[in-house]
């Protein structure tokens, strides 16, 4: 469904993406890790096609990205942005009907079925009671799910999203990668997630692709990314892996702990 | 709930043809509303009220009173529409022509073409608003380049570098009309907002321009609704963003410089009206831009009318009254902006 093939990305002379080739099948989940600075937002702004890329072809259904208008490539591709990036005053549903903008005029005349597709996003992302509340209103949780409605109302097949869980407790966290989860498989959605959080991506990906200094360093299952080794030269920290108690998925540990000199206990003062 | 019941559409046209019909009556020889609308109504073709005696005063109305106000009315519409589009395309509240500099930049357009020639003929006429576009095309240019820092707009910035380019505009427009002849001295006044021709004249000469330029920013509703998530989300909402820009820049400005061409520098007006449209009903551009046009038809009205009965006989330029007015505001906004940030 969503086919990266051998993208670079260049900021002048800058290098900050080189020879990139991802495939997310739909129904799929692909989680994007890596450092600071890696190069995972520039994938996701080069993939929804706000950067110009230097070299290779993105590819959605059979369609290259390049030849898209913003229009078309809006149906095609939908974007969950960090939560503080929303304007606070509109309303929840206002904010949603507005990820119908590919499918409206110039002067953005919503119909009844634009309606019935904000109203069901607003439903799946448990929001319903939300709507009149303005955007300003709401939690980071509350409004990181206003994003996603929107981007649900946009019914595009491919949704990219950059580290939605940042702002969220763990609690959210779960909510909302449960929900991707479930979406992914209802709808047949190609998921690629910029995930900070190691543990996020081992419980919920299909695939993990690894990304360091603009490259890719490793793509595949969680099992096969997410090892002690391929971590340790990664982060500079001693990381080890054990599997999920429930799941047998990879749960990453970082292990620096041994070096420091030891915990000494905090003096009580009563 | 009760603001719903009056449709903020009706509320606003009738707040601004009570105000059509005050700047109409009130002046040197007041003349009651009943009178004025008998003298439109024996206007029409076919009827026949009986006007003896009134000839005076038909002549105050058609030919001073009405054009002035149609004038006024005008320039209101045009600055309050133009600040609405400036504010949602910068996603800043204070985006104002007159504090980000583009009405100064006008200005100087007007006052190089009226140095060139004096508009009494159709031709000056004409060209000063073309310089005052372009003025204010050049001006709107070089602040949002200078307060653009990486890819965000901070609202400090703007307002710094809109402050900076329209004091070195407005030097030049002085120096310009103090080296020039007795006529252009004539301009000082104008520039502090008042109309420079009388009569039908302007009126006709700035239809064109404020017709186009507001029609166009009407149709822009939606398009500024998506910039409110910036520029990158609105992108990949499937906007066209940097068509859409250029479309706002040069409708605002076209709306702008028309209004300044023939009306003067006129601040703040761009800066209330659509804040208060915002305050008391939404930041929908859909409904933002025609309310603050109509409102600023209604407030420049209100400010024409104080200007011209404060200090009787004497007429104050429209845009002391304005400032006058409009700084506190300003200062309260900012003063707001301190404590609460959704807008």
């Amino acid at each position: 469904m969503l086919e990266i093939r051998n993208l670079t990305v260049a900021y002048g002379s800058r290098v900050v993406l080189q020879d990139i080739s991802l495939n997310i099948m739909p129904g799929q989940i692909l989680a994007v890790i890596g450092p600071n600075g890696a190069g995972k937002s520039t994938l996701v702004r080069s993939v929804s096609g706000v950067l110009p890329v230097s070299g290779g072809t993105v590819m959605i259904g059979t369609r290259p990205l390049h030849t898209l208008s913003a229009n078309q490539r809006a149906r095609c591709l939908a974007v969950v942005p960090q939560a503080r990036q929303l304007p606070g005053a509109f309303t929840v549903y206002e904010t949603i009907l507005l990820g119908r903008t590919p499918y409206l005029g110039w002067l953005g005349k919503s119909g009844s079925q634009d309606h019935e597709q904000a109203a069901w996003a607003l439903r799946r992302t448990r929001l319903t009671e939300l709507a009149g509340r303005k955007v300003s209103e709401l939690s980071g949780g509350e409004q990181q799910r206003v994003l996603l409605a929107r981007a649900l109302a946009q019914a595009a097949p491919v949704l990219l999203l950059d580290e939605p869980t940042t702002h969220l407790d763990l609690q959210h966290q779960a909510g909302l990668l449960n929900l991707l989860r479930e979406l992914a498989l209802e709808r047949q959605l190609a998921v690629l997630i910029v995930l900070h959080d190691l543990n996020l991506a081992g419980l919920y990906a299909d695939q993990v692709a690894l990304l360091v200094d603009g490259r890719l360093q490793a793509l595949g299952s969680p099992k096969e990314v997410l090892t002690s080794r391929n971590l340790t030269a990664v982060f500079h920290v001693p990381i080890d892996v054990i599997p999920h108690p429930a799941y047998g998925t990879p749960l990453v540990l970082p292990d620096g702990v041994a070096n420091l000199p030891a915990r000494r206990p905090l003096p009580v003062s009563l | 709930m009760t603001r719903n019941r009056l449709s903020p559409y009706f509320l606003n046209g009738l707040l601004l043809a009570l105000a059509l019909l005050a700047s109409v009556a009130i002046g040197a020889v007041y003349i009651a509303p009943g009178m004025v609308l008998r003298i439109f109504w024996a206007q029409i073709p076919g009827v026949d009220v009986g006007m003896a005696g009134l000839e005076t005063a038909v002549t105050i109305i058609l030919q001073v009173r009405l054009p002035h106000t149609v004038l006024v009315a005008l320039t209101g519409a045009a600055l309050a529409g133009s600040g609405a589009a400036y504010q949602g395309l910068f996603r800043n509240p204070l985006a104002d022509p007159y504090l980000i500099g583009v009405a100064s930049g006008a200005g100087l357009g007007a006052v190089i073409a009226m140095s060139r020639s004096w508009p009494t003929t159709w031709l000056g006429l004409y060209a000063v608003p073309v310089a005052a576009f372009l003025g204010a095309v050049i001006t709107i240019i070089i602040v949002y380049n200078l307060a653009k820092t990486g890819a965000t707009l901070q609202t400090t910035t703007l307002i710094l570098a809109g402050v900076a380019v329209s004091s070195f505009a407005t030097a030049l427009t002085s120096f310009l009309m103090l080296r020039s002849n007795a006529e252009l001295r004539r301009a000082l006044g104008w520039l502090l907002g008042g109309s420079l021709l009388s009569g039908w004249t302007p009126v006709l000469a700035m239809l064109p321009y404020v017709t186009i330029g507001l029609l166009l920013l009407l149709t822009t509703g939606h398009a500024l609704n998506v910039l409110q998530f910036g520029d990158d989300q609105a992108q990949q909402m499937g906007l066209n963003v940097e068509r859409t820009k250029r479309l706002l820049l040069i409708a605002a400005s076209l709306t702008t410089a028309a209004a300044v061409a023939f009306s003067g520098i006129i601040g703040f007006i761009g800066l209330i009206v659509p804040h208060v449209v915002r305050m008391i009903w939404g930041p929908d551009y859909r409904r933002l831009t025609p309310l603050s046009i109509l409102g600023g038809a209604t407030l420049l009205l209100l400010a024409d009318i104080l200007a011209r009965v404060a200090l009787a006989p004497q007429v104050l330029p429209v845009g002391v009254v304005t400032a006058l007015a409009g700084a506190p505001f300003f200062l309260w906004i900012l003063y707001r902006a301190k404590t609460k940030v959704t807008w």
